[in-house]
């Protein structure tokens, strides 16, 4: 049982623990559908969807694991459950909501085995969260994940009508913008402590 | 022994995930038309939205749920509009092939710039700056933001800084409509013959400055042509096309030559006494 309260947990997932700026984890997307703005915030929606879910997902699957007391399994039977709760809730969206399915859809499989989703499951796992925490913790990673996003979208897109020199154009001034953006975040690490 | 727990809850799960999968997969199962895939694979795949809608495979659905007709779609050639008709045994609803239009002459040979715009070469950039450089607030830039962003090659920039839309190429899509910061261009019906190819809203000596071939507002075209043909508002002559009355005789006394006839071989017709262009380089900058 772990004692935080939920105002810091969400805190501490979104900015001093930042997902993508802190632990690195999820830096695929984060560099590969940060060109738009749209997109980027629309990836933001789909990724904080998927971590509620997964969260939820993990928390049972912990609680089912520890009953057969068989914890070693955690890593495996975290990502198969996962990955098939996604596809079963993608399938679900797709005959409830076409229109919410044309927007998330083709994000919902890059997702499901991505590196962010899983750590979330783990570090919740690890910091033995009840369900309460573990869905505020879901919420804060989502919410982090999807501010860093459209921090980098906005940033790239002024990005697109500035004079940058020859040698750093294109992939190298987005890896160092990352760098200086991963680097502000670490000055929240004094933040409710 | 503990090799057989973790093989029998591994099991387990996956079995079970399985087959909620398996069943949900029945259940959830979302029918779609087999007809839309077929329609979408004889669109022309450009998903430029010409149509109205936002691309090939939305405007099949329409097509397949009888909401439009082929004849919608400019873009594809005449054959696969045929196609798809026969296909839903739909009629083909032809519309007339239109095109985009500049209504603007004014190159560098006869434009005067009031000021050297020297930043990010693009339109959309320059029109920021107290809307380019360009004596004439309305007129084209000339950076070629149509000429980049027209997916079928249609628009090329001519020696003087100006679009030359290629009729045959235009597909009517409406990007260039879109991505210019001044509004010049329009999608216009080819049998819309009589053009006007200004936009200045000054009229007389005030245009002339700017323009030798700007609209200076002076009415003769009004006058000349049937009668309610054209209505001159905010100086401009505004044309009613609605009733087929278009006559050459409208260009005839424009002393610029702003109000053009356009001819399917011989482009645009500029009117008999209309000041003829000669100079080929660039008009120097002055003041106004």
């Amino acid at each position: 049982m772990n004692e935080e309260s939920l105002g810091y947990i969400f805190i501490s997932a979104s900015l001093i623990n930042n997902f993508v700026l802190a632990y690195f984890l999820g830096i695929c997307p984060f560099l590969g559908v940060s060109g738009k703005m749209e997109t980027a915030t629309k990836m933001g929606g789909a990724v904080t969807f998927v971590m509620l879910i997964s969260s939820l997902c993990a928390y049972g699957i912990h609680w089912l694991l520890v009953l057969l007391d068989a914890p070693y399994l955690q890593l495996i039977s975290y990502i198969v459950v996962i990955a098939s709760t996604v596809q079963l809730v993608e399938m679900f969206i797709k005959k409830m909501s076409p229109a919410l399915f044309r927007a998330l859809g083709i994000f919902l499989p890059l997702i499901t085995t991505n590196c962010a989703i899983l750590g979330l499951a783990l570090f919740q796992t690890n910091k033995e969260y009840d369900l309460v925490q573990s869905f505020v913790f879901a919420l804060g990673a989502g919410t982090g994940f999807t501010l860093a996003l459209m921090l980098m979208a906005g940033l790239r897109e002024q990005l697109d009508f500035s004079d940058t020199p020859k040698v750093v154009r294109g992939t190298v001034i987005t890896l160092l913008i990352a760098g200086i953006l991963s680097l502000t975040f670490m000055g929240f690490s004094g933040l409710g402590s | 022994m503990v090799v057989f727990l973790a093989l029998a809850i591994l099991g387990g799960l996956t079995l079970v995930l399985a087959i909620t999968l398996v069943f949900a997969n029945k259940q959830l199962y979302v029918y779609e038309d087999p007809r839309i895939d077929k329609v979408e694979e004889m669109l022309p795949h450009a998903n430029c939205g010409a149509c109205g809608f936002p691309g090939c495979r939305p405007f099949g659905e329409a097509l397949v749920a009888g909401k439009v007709l082929p004849g919608k779609c400019t873009v594809g050639t005449s054959e696969a509009r045929e196609k798809i008709a026969q296909y839903l045994d739909i009629s083909l609803g032809e519309e007339e092939k239109r095109v985009a239009r500049l209504a603007c002459a004014g190159g560098a040979n006869v434009a005067r710039n009031k000021a050297n715009y020297n930043g990010l070469p693009s339109c959309q950039a320059a029109s920021l700056i107290s809307g380019g450089g360009k004596g004439c607030f309305w007129g084209c830039i000339g950076f070629g933001d149509c000429e980049a962003v027209c997916e079928f090659d249609a628009i090329q920039m001519d020696g003087h800084g100006l679009p030359v839309v290629n009729s045959d190429k235009c597909t009517a899509c409406g990007d260039c409509v879109e991505v210019c910061p001044k509004g010049l261009f329009s999608l216009e019906p080819v049998s819309h013959k009589l053009w006007v190819a200004c936009k200045n809203l000054e009229f007389g000596d005030k245009v002339l400055e700017d323009c030798e071939v700007g609209c200076t507002a002076c009415g003769k075209c009004v006058v000349d042509a049937a009668p309610n043909l054209i209505e001159m508002i905010n100086n401009l002559p505004v044309i009613d096309y609605g009733a087929n009355r278009q006559g050459k005789e409208a260009i005839d006394r424009c002393a610029t030559g702003a109000i053009v006839w356009l001819d399917e071989r011989e482009g645009a017709i500029r009117g008999k006494e209309s000041r003829k262009i000669i100079r080929q380089e660039n008009k120097v900058m002055g003041p106004s």
